[in-house]
């Protein structure tokens, strides 16, 4: 494996000049995320609308180029998408980084598929994986309401 | 002294990283190992093991004298008065923990003050934050200056008549600054104030004199001094040995057990509860001959060259900053790339065979006071050479081509 399909340019972009970094106004739901070894830390903001549909997400935090541009990638996918739609998209994701090949989600279109598919050269990195799925496990968190930080020493 | 044929001495280099040489950058969180040390080892296992320090059999008598005879060679290399004032432990980290277990339980009681410094490692701050907790002391920080040393002075500063304790290390992990540890205990002991060092990264690359250091503690990690990994050494002078309580109750630190009372062993089994780490330490005392082979002096002067050449060649790069200036300054090259994650520069060195480390390095005070999350390290040991350097160099020129600066 080349280390350019890891670091491909819209990883570099997106780890450069990260979307969505700032924090929502009116946020409702929200979620802290760390990854202890790398001292990687995300927090991600969600406004979601009386449908549940994602008003608006936004981010703050630091990281690798990684890191900050999956949040950055993910941030800029889920918003509009409704609450359930969002939950399939994570698993997806994180099946994806896990195991899977393809991404099979029904609420993702080929061109947001091919764009997460970015994020799958981690996949040869295992020690880089977190980096990869700090932000979405946050999300989730989030959602959750689970109040709970999320340690990626915990668990994956 | 030829660094080719102390490289042969180490089994690892025969590897390919990525089809690449290993270029291995990673010494002051482990050491590689000579094969002396490897094949002690197995010899110890296939050929004459047994349990140390308790049975009479013709095996068990061996494996005793052997074990012993590490402990008298690591005396005479760190010039320990007395043999009895080496104690094995699991690490270094073990070693630190015994003092602020023993040291906090017998002379420490609310308000009472540890000072450290900012350079410290976890494993110097956080045995002392569990006395914070459970006996109510206060930790002091002694402050770095801009060129990421701790003076005298500093230390000066923070003393109080309550401080009871020094706990430093002798030489950072990060800015790789040398501390006057002499001084400081000459201070210390003027004002009847104890000190621990933490010698981890100290122990593989400067000439140890327990008695000219005159420190009350002195913590080894063996792993990072081409030993075995599960294996650290506790220095401490007789008299707390004898003062202090034991650290951990089991089989061969009693002298006598009864229903109602126990009595403790003489030293140092006191300290050495249950069946330890034998293999390694019996295997250490190849480390011990290995270093003395080459001369700690030959090492001194080697590393000294290699690190004023990684020094002049990484402030040529641009882009990249060191961190930490010291006039006195041992083994290690901390860094950071503008724009750059040092996560993603130890990846990207990874894939040309440069092993370094990136993250806080266990030094998450120190990153904090520099205003950064993590760094990358290059830390160097015995095999390293100025063309490892030079790989390390031309892979960060890479990295920065990558990421298009």
């Amino acid at each position: 494996m080349n280390i350019k399909e890891l670091y491909q340019e819209i990883i570099l972009e997106h780890g450069k000049n990260p979307r969505n970094l700032r924090k929502t106004d009116n946020f409702n739901k929200d979620a802290k995320g760390n990854n202890p070894l790398c001292g990687d830390n995300v927090h991600i903001y969600l406004k979601l609308d009386e449908k549940k549909k994602v008003e608006d997400i936004s981010f703050e935090g630091s990281g690798c180029a990684i890191s900050m541009a999956s949040a950055s990638i993910m941030t800029d996918l889920i918003k509009g998408k409704e609450e359930l739609e969002v939950k399939e998209i994570v698993n997806d994701f994180l099946g994806m980084i896990r195991e899977n090949p393809v991404l099979k989600s029904k609420n993702l279109k080929e061109d947001e598929k091919t764009k997460l598919m970015c994020l799958s050269g981690v996949k040869q990195y295992p020690m880089r994986v977190k980096c990869a799925t700090l932000s979405w496990h946050t999300l989730t968190s989030a959602i959750d309401n689970t109040q709970e930080e999320i340690n990626t020493e915990r668990g994956d | 002294m030829n660094i080719e044929n102390i490289k042969k001495e180490f089994p690892i280099f025969d590897n390919k990283i990525h089809n690449n040489d290993l270029v291995y950058l990673d010494s002051a969180n482990s050491s590689q190992k000579p094969q002396s040390v490897i094949d002690r080892v197995n010899d110890f296992y296939a050929k004459e093991f047994s349990n140390v320090g308790r049975s009479v059999h013709y095996l068990a008598v061996a494996a005793t004298n052997l074990y012993e005879t590490t402990r008298s060679s690591v005396q005479k290399y760190i010039n320990a008065k007395d043999k009895n004032e080496i104690v094995f432990t699991k690490g270094a980290t073990e070693a630190i923990n015994l003092v602020a277990n023993t040291f906090g339980q017998k002379y420490l009681k609310e308000g009472d003050e540890i000072l450290i410094t900012e350079l410290e490692h976890h494993s110097n701050y956080v045995p002392w934050h569990f006395l914070r907790k459970s006996r109510g002391i206060k930790i002091e920080f002694a402050e770095i200056n801009d060129e990421g040393e701790i003076t005298i002075e500093s230390i000066e500063k923070k003393i109080t008549p309550k401080t009871k304790l020094i706990a430093i290390t002798h030489l950072s992990n990060v800015t790789g600054a040398i501390l006057p540890i002499k001084e400081i205990t000459e201070l210390a002991h003027s004002k009847d104030i104890a000190v621990l060092v933490d010698g981890c990264q100290s122990a593989p690359h400067l000439k140890l004199d327990m008695q000219d250091l005159d420190c009350d503690f002195y913590a080894i990690s063996c792993h990072k001094m081409y030993g075995p990994t599960g294996l650290g050494i506790l220095y401490a002078k007789k008299k707390w040995l004898e003062e202090l309580p034991p650290y951990q109750g089991g089989g061969g630190m009693i002298k006598e057990v009864k229903r109602d009372s126990i009595s403790y062993g003489d030293l140092p089994n006191k300290y050495e509860a249950g069946t330890m780490a034998t293999a390694q330490v019996i295997a250490f005392d190849q480390s011990i001959k290995f270093l003395e082979k080459i001369g700690i002096e030959n090492i001194v002067k080697h590393e000294k060259e290699l690190i004023e050449y990684g020094q002049e060649i990484l402030r040529k790069n641009n882009s990249v900053e060191l961190i930490g200036n010291p006039k006195n300054k041992g083994a290690v090259l901390s860094f950071t790339i503008k724009s750059v994650h040092p996560h993603d520069i130890a990846t990207i060195l990874d894939e040309d065979g440069v092993a370094i480390r990136a993250g806080h390095h266990c030094c998450q005070i120190l990153h904090d006071k520099l205003g950064i999350s993590a760094s990358a390290r290059a830390s160097l040991g015995v095999y390293n050479t100025k063309d490892d350097l030079d790989q390390l160099n031309s892979s960060i020129n890479n990295c920065k081509k990558i990421f298009n600066l």
